[in-house]
């Protein structure tokens, strides 16, 4: 197997509070492969832009990474300094936010803020650096590229946005694409649209992704992989089509029961009972045992590591651990 | 943008009406100009024959119409108490006035500024919280006081600089006079420049600062951070501009009520500018005078803000299309 292009090994992100430190992520440990694209799913508060944020080093202060590393390409980047950190930064990781609307500065034209981009990664001239920003925003599906170029954001719609922000995430051809829940904010009849392009346009240049979501549709459509957080915990990561038809983990297959389908003759919607805890009220042992129908003794007391029941598929829970499930007889 | 421009321009008209109306009526109750216009053995007879060649006792209508109309021409009348045309008499002491606004208005825009930038990227310093301490002095003392503490200081105790007038003056043209350019005039404009700009400096540094902490959490920050943009690009290039925007509009109008409240801190230092002429005017109940002052710190005012308001255009690109939108 290659090596991975980002390694993330227990990765612990505290936020100091009046009330205590919070831990907003809890040793959580992934890898992304060269151009793979990894989704990344969990409820809000579960820890997924967090985690984005982390990776490329923009956590917001007092919030900081208190454990763990985090590899490029086997290169430590968690403890840069920050002028290193900077130049990894949309030279070797882009990022997509989700909301297109407030992520570009109003006041600069797009091709003032494309070529700044260029030049601040990229040795070359100012009329380079546009001849590859209209290139790029050609490939983004802005049409007219040429001439709409030097309009300011505000002359763009929403998806139009969104595709030139991809493009700014793009435009120093980044290795690694974070994509914190790139579609959230638009229309549905865009949203796969954004999608396709920036699947297509990382597919070309074999750049891998991050795809935060919790669109459990654009992950079964987009993603190689997926990897489910819940309570700042991985639960589960594996290949997507056997995560979404047979998952291990009992969250996973709460989360995956409850997306409504067509077919499926139904009155009620699915719903997994309870909410996820808040983080200064994370149960011991799993996080997830208060709202689990399958819990058992192990998971009230010892909190489960991530164990690989089958290749390629890992998942933290006891259910999986023939150790502790002979113990008990189960069911 | 054109037909915004005319159409600010007739609110402007309407605004100096309205300004002119009030400053007449509410000269017309501060007393009576012929009683310190003449001396106190004047006949009845005497007053009254004033009175008619002021005008004073014709129909108020009249007296209105006669003021606006010559307003509009620049014509104030003859003071009562210096009998020189008001014109002039302002526009000789409005040099002074002017050259001490505009210099305490740009040392409180580019010092308040730049202590406002400071303060915001270096939230949690030692040095920020010093000068936001310091800065609540500049807010709450009064100006008469600022400027009192000053002369005792440099003027009294230092003797380093002139604690009043404005120095040897230079005559520009025919009616320009300039202490810019003598080394006495310089000398002597410091303190009140000082005592003039410190509240406006200080308002502008907590303006700044507020304003660049807001725009330092929006996303296009961030998202500018995640570009990998250089820290310098991000807060002077990114993060600066949009600040301006509503610092452009409290600069602007401060710099109408520095030139308006010039009149406390040039009765201070004895400075020879339009101020210190309105107050003794007001001392001597000169109607033509106040009215010709009221009506030039409005037209500063009307002016200031349409300056300020075509400085949007410059700035927030927003503005040019849905101003230009709505005119249809």
């Amino acid at each position: 197997m290659a090596d991975p292009l980002l390694s993330v090994r227990d990765l612990v992100v505290e936020f100091p509070t009046r009330r205590g430190t919070l831990r907003a992520l809890d040793r959580v440990s992934f890898d992304i492969m060269p151009g793979e694209v990894l989704g990344m799913v969990g409820e809000s508060g579960a820890g997924k832009s967090i985690t984005g944020s982390a990776i490329i080093g923009l956590i917001e202060p007092p919030g900081r990474i208190a454990g763990g590393e985090i590899r490029l390409k086997g290169e430590r980047i968690d403890n840069l300094r920050p002028d290193a950190l900077r130049k990894i930064r949309g030279k070797r990781i882009g990022m997509v936010f989700q909301d297109p609307l407030t992520s570009l500065n109003p006041l600069y034209t797009v091709a003032q803020q494309l070529i700044e981009t260029i030049r601040t990664h990229i040795d070359c001239s100012e009329a380079e650096a546009r001849k590859r920003a209209v290139a790029l925003l050609d490939r983004v599906g802005i049409p007219a590229a040429e001439r709409r170029i030097d309009d300011y954001p505000h002359h763009f719609s929403g998806g139009m946005r969104q595709r030139v922000v991809i493009a700014l995430a793009l435009c120093a051809e980044p290795e690694l694409v974070i994509a914190d829940e790139p579609t959230t904010a638009l229309d549905v009849s865009v949203q796969s649209q954004i999608i396709e392009v920036l699947k297509d346009i990382c597919a070309e240049r074999g750049a891998a992704v991050m795809l935060i979501t919790h669109d459990m549709g654009v992950i079964a459509e987009t993603a190689d992989r997926v990897a489910v957080l819940y309570a700042g915990r991985m639960a589960e990561i594996g290949p997507v089509r056997e995560v979404i038809t047979e998952a291990l983990h009992p969250y996973t297959q709460g989360l995956m029961g409850s997306i409504p389908t067509l077919t499926q003759e139904s009155d009620r919607l699915v719903q997994i009972p309870g909410s996820m805890p808040r983080l200064n009220a994370i149960p011991q042992g799993c996080a997830f045992n208060p709202r689990c129908d399958r819990a058992f003794a192990p998971c009230f007391t010892e909190r489960p590591e991530l164990l690989s029941p089958e290749p390629g598929r890992l998942a933290a829970c006891w259910l999986h651990d023939p150790a502790k499930t002979q113990e008990v007889p189960h069911d | 943008m054109i037909a915004f421009i005319i159409r600010r321009l007739l609110q402007s008209v309407i605004v100096m009406v309205a300004v002119a109306a009030v400053s007449f009526t509410l000269f017309r109750f501060v007393g009576d100009p012929v009683n310190s216009m003449v001396g106190q053995e004047a006949s009845i007879a005497d007053r009254e024959a004033l009175r008619d060649s002021l005008g004073l006792n014709d129909p108020i209508f009249l007296q209105f119409g006669r003021f606006i109309g010559n307003a509009a021409q620049g014509e104030f009348g003859i003071s009562y108490r210096l009998q020189m045309p008001v014109t002039e008499l302002i526009l000789q002491r409005l040099p002074a006035t002017i050259e001490l606004a505009l210099v305490s208005g740009f040392l409180a825009f580019v010092v308040g500024l730049s202590l406002g930038v400071y303060t915001a990227l270096r939230r949690r310093g030692v040095m920020s919280n010093i000068i936001m301490t310091g800065s609540l002095i500049g807010v709450s003392l009064p100006t008469f006081l600022i400027g009192v503490l000053l002369i005792w200081i440099f003027a009294v105790e230092l003797r380093w600089l002139p604690s009043n007038g404005r120095g040897d003056v230079v005559s520009i043209g025919d009616w320009w006079s300039t202490g810019l350019l003598t080394h006495s005039g310089r000398l002597a404009l410091i303190l009140p420049a000082i005592t003039l700009g410190l509240y406006q400096m200080t308002l502008i540094m907590r303006l700044v600062r507020a304003e660049m902490l807001e725009v330092l959490r929006t996303d296009y920050i961030k998202f500018a951070r995640a570009r990998g943009l250089s820290a310098r690009a991000i807060n002077f290039g990114h993060a600066l501009k949009n600040t301006l925007v509503p610092v452009i509009t409290i600069t602007g109008l401060q710099l109408g009520s520095i030139i308006a409240f010039a009149i406390i801190t040039e009765t201070v230092f004895n400075w020879p500018g339009v101020g210190a002429l309105f107050i003794n005017s007001v001392r001597f109940v000169d109607v033509p005078v106040m009215a010709a002052y009221l009506m030039m710190i409005a037209l500063v005012f009307v002016v200031i803000n349409l300056i300020v308001d075509l400085l949007y255009y410059a700035v927030d690109p927003r503005l040019r299309v849905d101003r230009a939108g709505k005119a249809h």
